[in-house]
């Protein structure tokens, strides 16, 4: 099952390379692809590993507060909609720091706006093969060790980028889409059933989940009543601030995830763009709807006591209720998901580097041969994939949704200030550009190291790999920075601003107005 | 659809930072660079448009109120389920309870404002497109 997937797409991959020729064709797919395409390719590119394994996991471990990461990851897509997917179509060219650099100081702005794509990318591709090696290594058991498991993920996704670019990275996102949908799909069919698809039997149940608890001792609980992760029971009190941090990281994050930006260059305009948001909407919206399905399914069938691993949630489920052929698909739907999120995340951080940095940055917008720009993505996409293989064996142990939450958390106290003011402050300057990029980075980062996902005092029975990185109380109370650094990053870009006025980036705005409004001078789809 | 053999972007540098990328042809309009089509496309006389303006009020009139209706609608929900879960667990319809029809509901009227969005935006399209018609041609 798994090997047709890796072979459909290498024989994508194959003609994507021998399709695609120059720049506009590797990093934006020559801005050809369809809208329905693109929204499933969002879609694919969106509901990672963290949300197929880790909602679902949610859901069967702590009930409806599980659930409350599915709203906040459809809701957000309205930020999307509303404000950054048109003037980002219209304005840019092939990364989100084209946006900001348009009427402001590109080389800073740029160098900025790339470390941060680089960072968020990077962050988010370790959770991922972590996750895929922890996935691997619980299914196959000893026949594969999870750091073959991240090597193999790493390598099949080189592949895929270096060779096929974003036309490659495109089909994989779509099948795998179009898989993990039909997957979930069938797993809500295959619980209904088990409660005679009657609503009542099955929220009757779900009402009343009777299990072990921790302490040994036998529970009956409510998994529709909220507070189980977030209440103010949990957590020291803090529990309903932290669902706020999380539902704000998730809003504003979204619009500013570098791999979610990059797919509105795949296509031909504006207008399309509208419309690829609406289908992943529509995906997107249809499969956390039923990823209360799975969740409560496994809560209710499976029972806590029997998931060992909440990442493991969805497929000990699919075992269950269709016996291993189907537990062999779930599988593989997954090691798809990983698959197809860990390329997306790849193209995007090699093309930041290699347009913002390396073109822009380093030899002033000109490239000083045909084809390099193209060749220095290439070769970062190797090098992002090694790294990111090395870090993931290194930090295997490290919490998966913790890095999926940081990653959300950067972008959007980084990335969002400026996107949003550059869009729609005609004020806005250089200084508050970098001033914003940069706080927001170091105060996300910063807080998420003195939160308690970091800094917790672990009882001694607690195994060593298991532990915390730093023994101590936590500083920061929150496990979520968002609620605080979100306001920093925007506070930062908003002073930066007032400090000084930059006449020339005013002037501009004029033009990036004209342009994101209309798409006059909008880059074309290529010839075919 | 043929596969493009030759690459049609230009490698003519200029002071924008939209990258110049390819090889030495003449430049094609759809790979011109900003401060190249500034020559062509008059910025300076659209915004002078009285129809632009008006556009830009349009869309501003409808992106901020649907931006503030969905972020109190959303947050509403973590506030009510993190400070009221009293009222929150209250079961309306057999077992399921006031929290989970709210969750509900947030995808709905996500999907609500998208279709309205859409709707919306055509009109501006359409707008767009009579306005770009009305600049004089160069």
């Amino acid at each position: 099952m798994f090997l047709a997937f890796v072979g459909t797409t290498l024989v994508i991959t194959y003609f994507s390379a021998r399709r695609s020729s120059g720049a506009s064709a590797y990093f934006a797919a020559g801005r050809r692809i369809k809208g329905w395409q693109n929204g499933l390719a969002i879609a694919g590119d969106y509901m990672s590993a963290a949300s197929f394994l880790g909602i679902t996991g949610m859901i069967a471990l702590f009930g409806y507060d599980g659930f409350m990461y599915s709203v906040g990851f459809l809701v957000a897509y309205l930020t999307v909609l509303f404000i950054v997917a048109e003037p980002l179509r219209n304005a840019g060219k092939y990364t989100m720091a084209d946006l900001l650099a348009y009427r402001l100081s590109p080389r800073p702005v740029r160098a900025l706006a790339s470390l941060s794509t680089i960072t968020v990318s990077t962050l988010y591709m370790i959770a991922q093969m972590i996750g895929a090696g922890v996935l691997v290594g619980k299914l196959l058991g000893s026949a594969i060790s999870p750091n073959w498991a991240i090597g193999l993920v790493g390598f099949l996704m080189i592949i895929y980028v270096v060779f096929g670019g974003m036309l490659a990275t495109t089909w994989v996102q779509i099948i795998k889409a179009v898989l993990l949908m039909a997957g979930t799909f069938l797993l809500s069919i295959l619980v209904m059933r088990h409660f005679d698809f009657s609503f009542a039997k099955f929220f009757d149940a779900v009402a009343h989940v009777t299990y072990h608890n921790k302490a040994g001792a036998l529970v009956t609980k409510d998994f529709l009543q909220p507070g189980m992760k977030f209440g103010a029971s949990v957590g020291a009190g803090w529990g309903p601030l932290d669902l706020i941090s999380l539902g704000l990281a998730l809003v504003c994050g979204t619009a500013a995830l570098p791999h979610i930006l990059v797919r509105f260059y795949t296509v031909p305009d504006a207008r399309t763009a509208r419309s690829s948001v609406v289908w992943a909407m529509v995906l997107i919206g249809i499969f956390y709807i039923l990823t209360t399905f799975l969740g409560f399914g496994a809560a209710t069938i499976l029972t806590p006591e029997h998931i060992p691993n909440d990442n493991l949630a969805a497929p000990l489920l699919a075992q269950e209720l269709g016996k291993d052929l189907f537990f062999a698909f779930i599988s593989a739907v997954a090691f798809a998901t990983i698959l197809a999120v860990v390329a997306g995340l790849t193209i995007s951080a090699s093309t930041s580097f290699a347009h913002d940095f390396y073109t822009n940055v380093v030899h002033h917008g000109r490239e000083r041969a045909p084809g390099e720009e193209v060749l220095v993505a290439r070769i970062m996409a190797f090098v992002v994939g090694a790294v990111s293989i090395f870090m993931a064996i290194q930090l295997s142990n490290l919490n998966v949704a913790f890095l999926v939450g940081l990653a959300f958390a950067v972008a959007a106290s980084a990335n969002l200030p400026v996107i949003v003011l550059s869009i729609f402050w005609r004020r806005f300057t250089t200084l508050g550009a970098c001033a914003g990029l940069s706080v927001g980075l170091v105060s996300s980062i910063g807080l998420i190291i003195l939160s308690p996902s970091v800094m917790t005092v672990d009882a001694s029975t607690v195994a060593a790999s298991a532990r915390h990185l730093i023994q101590h109380a936590p500083i920061f109370p929150l496990t979520n920075p968002g609620l605080v650094s979100i306001p920093l990053g925007f506070l930062a870009a908003i002073l930066g601003t007032l400090w000084a006025r930059e006449p020339a980036a005013e002037a501009r705005f004029t033009e990036l107005a004209v342009r994101a409004n209309t798409g006059l001078g909008a880059e074309k789809a290529s010839a075919h | 659809m043929e596969p493009s053999s030759r690459d049609l972007t230009p490698d003519v540098g200029s002071q924008t930072d939209i990258a110049p990328l390819g090889r030495g042809q003449t430049k094609p309009a759809h790979e011109l660079t900003a401060d190249e089509e500034a020559a062509r496309a008059d910025w300076n006389a659209v915004t002078q448009m009285e129809d632009f303006h008006s556009l830009l009020r349009a869309k501003l009139r409808f992106i901020v109120p649907a931006t503030c209706f969905f972020f109190v609608y959303y947050f509403a929900l973590p506030i009510l389920v993190g400070y009221c879960p009293a009222l929150m667990s209250k079961k309306v319809l057999g077992e399921v309870n006031i929290a989970y029809l709210f969750a509900l509901s947030q995808f709905i009227v996500a999907w609500a404002l998208a279709a309205a969005y859409v709707v919306v935006a055509a009109g501006w399209d359409r707008r767009v497109a009579a306005l770009l018609a009305k600049l004089p041609k160069r």
